[in-house]
């Protein structure tokens, strides 16, 4: 059963009188403790996407249409009130600086307690008591000394370390987890990988990973979706979309990855880049930087195709797929 | 802590001698004494022999010695005008001038703080333009006009308030008169601390709204409401305390300002102040008050300041007083 369907989802910034958009009909599902990652490059809206999911799009960004179901019930609409039920509590955040995240005029243990105690009806003590069995759950040593200090005194590991155990403290059903690496050095990054993927398998949590690393990717995610420009573009299990990828642009930013050129070679790139907001380009929006690309690409927004066990829009496959099936009727 | 209270008691000296140094310059150097102690009338060679006991006819060096050893002894010479010591008439106006500037911080802190957050949580409604708009009018008004204002619409046309004077006061321990507690003191308080703060409230609005806009952008705010926390809390415990470190070492520099602003509005409202006073000082070259007024308020701005630094560090977890770098 699905726990979390997000179905044609369009965001927007209001400019002025101009409306920018930064989702366009985003749809997909996410089952009970699936891992499921959204790759693309800066810019391409995955953050925009973590953010409309908890309604907390910096202003002037706006949901404009699209629904958003959690445990079939719709949570686009929602008040205020309801919506912090939601945040923290069925839905958690991981953000990608754990330097940033916890605010640095209040202690670990204050900002761990009062997450709890804005949920549920506890006293103090018993808070406490939650919050530091979750700094001992993500390896934390000595949690009591933690739980009093400032983020100031922590490393940056530890931080991200505290950061988990504090979306832990209300056994949420899905962590959206933003580039939750990115700012930490290789070594964390293992850590802090392999103790999210842990925590995601043992208490049977959704995660919505959202990265441009592959190799992160590739080691958490059971399901990639692709994004450019606001759109899914590509989507199927992990593994078949890195070994197979059939969209002209996840082939570009598989080809990218800097072990994919030889020794000495100059790296591969996806030549231009992301369009930004304000031009997008008609048709499909990768058009001027596909090498494939052809003249409809220019005006027409190709449908989602099956291909094999993915799901792929692009008129380029489209045509391939036409013309095999075409081939084997001219065979029968 | 108390390594940081040294060096700062070693800073406030440093600050203190170069102040003490203005203070001379203008003492020796702005107009002669001896035409105001003496009538026109009174010959050359009177003058050069009350030049010779005032000590006027020593090298600098030896005056300004002279004039060090008097301050450290709190002797700062006889008032010109007044013919009374000169820190004994600063002192006497002191309390004065520090009700209207305490009075003008407690309104401004409680008045700014809230205009400037909500206008930094709704910064496109109605109530954040309006706090914007009246806030420059302020700062662009000078505040001798303001004040002057005042008092045509409040005392000339509406008769409301009493336009100059301290009014009633009572005597409180030693020799503090405080119009605190009088209903007629606080009549008379009320127009130029509320002067006062129209001149320096707008800078502090303007400020705690753009420092607060920034603290809301940033991604600890984001993580606070990603765990459900209600907007109250965000706003006032998140948000307001990282808002504060900046504003409290403004409001340290500002009181200086207010200091400086208190003379015109004490000119203004007659207030019994030492503002006024110095005003008269100057109005009638009297040196010894001059400098009097100048190492007074010097004092002032070094003890807020140090104060203002010690309510930072604890406001601030990342300072220690015991560390090195401070």
């Amino acid at each position: 059963m699905s726990l979390l369907t997000v179905k044609n989802l369009n965001v927007a910034f209001r400019l002025g009188k101009q409306e920018l958009p930064a989702l366009m009909d985003v749809s997909f599902s996410l089952d009970r403790g699936e891992r499921i990652a959204f790759v693309g490059e800066s810019g391409a809206g995955k953050s925009i996407l973590g953010f409309s999911i908890v309604n907390l799009i910096s202003k002037p960004g706006y949901i404009q249409s699209g629904s958003i179901k959690l445990n079939k019930k719709e949570i686009i609409g929602l008040n205020r009130r309801q919506m912090q039920e939601i945040r923290g509590k069925r839905i958690a955040m991981i953000f990608q600086d754990p330097m940033m995240t916890l605010n640095p005029v209040l202690t670990i243990g204050q900002q761990l307690v009062e997450a709890i105690k804005s949920h549920t009806n506890i006293t103090y003590r018993d808070a406490k008591n939650i919050a530091i069995e979750k700094l001992l759950s993500v390896q934390i040593a000595s949690p009591e000394r933690r739980f009093n200090q400032y983020p100031h005194e922590l490393s940056g590991g530890m931080r991200q370390r505290v950061i988990i155990a504090a979306i832990l403290l209300l056994n949420p059903d899905v962590i959206i987890a933003d580039e939750p690496t990115t700012a930490l050095d290789v070594t964390i990054q293992a850590e802090i990988l392999q103790l999210l993927l842990e925590i995601c398998k043992k208490n049977d949590v959704a995660l919505i990973l959202i990265s441009h690393d592959l190799g992160i990717v590739s080691k958490v995610a059971e399901r990639t979706l692709v994004m450019y420009a606001g759109r899914i573009v590509e989507e199927g299990p992990t593994l078949e979309l890195i070994n197979d990828p059939q969209h002209p642009y996840t082939q570009g930013l598989l080809n990218a990855l800097p072990q994919m050129a030889l020794p000495g070679q100059r790296l591969n790139q996806i030549k231009g880049s992301m369009p930004s907001l304000a031009d997008r380009p008609s048709g499909c929006a990768f058009h001027n930087r596909c090498p494939y690309a052809m003249e409809k690409c220019k005006d027409q927004q190709p449908e989602f195709i099956h291909s094999g066990i993915s799901t792929v829009s692009c008129f380029m496959i489209e045509e391939m797929l036409e013309e095999e099936r075409n081939a084997q009727e001219g065979l029968l | 802590m108390l390594r940081f209270l040294l060096r700062r008691f070693i800073q406030a000296i440093v600050v203190m001698v170069v102040i003490s140094i203005i203070s001379f310059s203008i003492q020796s150097q702005i107009g002669d004494p001896t035409q105001q102690l003496l009538s026109p009338t009174v010959n050359q060679s009177e003058r050069d022999a009350l030049r010779e006991t005032l000590g006027l006819n020593d090298p600098v060096m030896v005056q300004y010695w002279h004039f060090l050893q008097g301050v450290a002894k709190g002797d700062f010479g006889v008032s010109y005008f007044h013919k009374e010591p000169a820190l004994a008439l600063i002192l006497d106006k002191l309390p004065a001038t520090l009700e209207l500037i305490v009075c003008t911080l407690v309104i401004m802190i409680l008045v700014a703080t809230p205009c400037g957050v909500v206008a930094a949580i709704h910064p496109r409604s109605l109530f954040s333009r309006a706090v914007m708009l009246i806030s420059s009018l302020g700062i662009s008004v000078p505040i001798f006009i303001i004040a002057i204002l005042m008092v045509y619409v409040f005392s000339i046309q509406m008769q409301l308030m009493p336009s100059f004077g301290r009014g009633e006061t009572v005597h409180v321990f030693g020799s503090w008169e405080t119009g605190l507690l009088s209903k007629d003191g606080l009549a008379h308080l009320a127009l130029p601390v509320f002067s006062l703060s129209i001149a320096i409230m707008p800078i502090f609005i303007r400020l705690i709204r753009a420092e607060m806009l920034e603290v809301l952008e940033s991604d600890y705010i984001r993580f606070a409401w990603s765990k459900g926390l209600s907007s109250a809390r965000i706003y006032f415990i998140h948000a307001l305390k990282n808002t504060a470190l900046p504003i409290i070492t403004i409001g340290g520099i500002q009181t200086g300002t207010l200091i400086a602003y208190t003379i015109f509005t004490e000119s203004i409202f007659q207030w019994p102040g030492m503002g006024f006073l110095f005003i008269e000082a100057v109005g009638r070259a009297d040196t010894p008050l001059i400098s009097a007024y100048l190492i007074v308020v010097g004092c002032i701005f070094v003890l807020t300041n140090t104060v203002v630094d010690l309510i930072y560090g604890l406001a601030n977890p990342t300072v220690k007083f015991e560390s090195h770098t401070l």
